[in-house]
């Protein structure tokens, strides 16, 4: 699993691809682990090149979000409608906040 | 469709959605369709890998495929020790996110992502999870 993060001065990017499964969900946790233990609390996981998010990666990405709140907080951009429906579905949804391109994003904090 | 045998590893996971969406095609299920039975399968597999119902691995997990008249039916089967999906707790998404306890999703999951899903197990004949989607186009 490729990870690439970028810090900007309020704000750190995080970017993957592919699948986020049972296999590769350790090494997500691990890298944003690394991230907030910085200090760093303002977090964007970009999704653009994510096609898939089993369970495993919900609890890394609730995790993380547990750990950024109340100071920071985990957004999420540009999500799959596959992916997003999932998360609807099972009332996951209000835990994040969603938005459509990275530099609203940044722009949010 | 053939019965596809797979080894007891997460790094398997690919190649078994790889092998449920050309199942799901096939079916003529949607992208959304398809998506939501990649997700219910590989939540399936990895209880079945994880906690081998039981802490240990079963020697396989054979997936099926069967089209439907008007979807696909998945059967996975295993020979892992026992074990009862609807002893699982579902999670509780109705609370703030300090009170979510990491529990339950993947069944959850399946459940909410499939329209059946049935389970069959016993201790000399291993474990059959029957799952369908039908189409909604």
């Amino acid at each position: 699993m490729d990870i690439q993060t970028t810090d900007y001065k309020r704000c750190t990017v995080v970017k993957t691809s592919g699948r986020i499964d049972g296999s590769n969900a350790p090494q997500l946790a691990q890298t944003l682990k690394a991230i907030t233990s910085k200090g760093q609390s303002n977090i964007i996981f970009d999704m653009t090149d994510v096609n898939f998010v089993a369970s495993a990666g919900w609890w890394v990405l609730i995790d993380t979000q547990k750990t950024c709140k109340p100071s920071g907080e985990l957004v999420l951009v540009n999500i799959e409608k596959g992916i997003k429906d999932s998360l609807n579905l099972v009332g996951m949804g209000s835990y994040f906040r969603i938005f459509d391109d990275v530099t609203t994003a940044v722009g949010n904090f | 469709m053939p019965t596809k045998r797979f080894t007891c590893s997460l790094q398997n996971l690919e190649p078994i959605c790889d092998y449920i969406s050309d199942c799901a095609k096939k079916a003529g299920l949607n992208d959304s369709d398809t998506y939501a039975v990649q997700l219910a399968v590989d939540e399936a597999s990895t209880n079945i890998i994880e906690h081998g119902y039981g802490q240990e691995c079963p020697s396989r997990i054979d997936i099926t495929c069967e089209i439907m008249e008007d979807g696909l039916k998945v059967v996975i089967y295993d020979d892992a020790a026992p074990f009862d999906p609807g002893s699982v707790p579902e999670p509780d998404f109705n609370v703030s996110l300090e009170e979510v306890k990491p529990r339950g999703l993947g069944i959850f999951l399946m459940r909410k992502m499939m329209d059946e899903v049935h389970y069959e197990s016993s201790p000399d004949k291993g474990n059959t999870l029957i799952m369908i989607k039908r189409r909604s186009n």
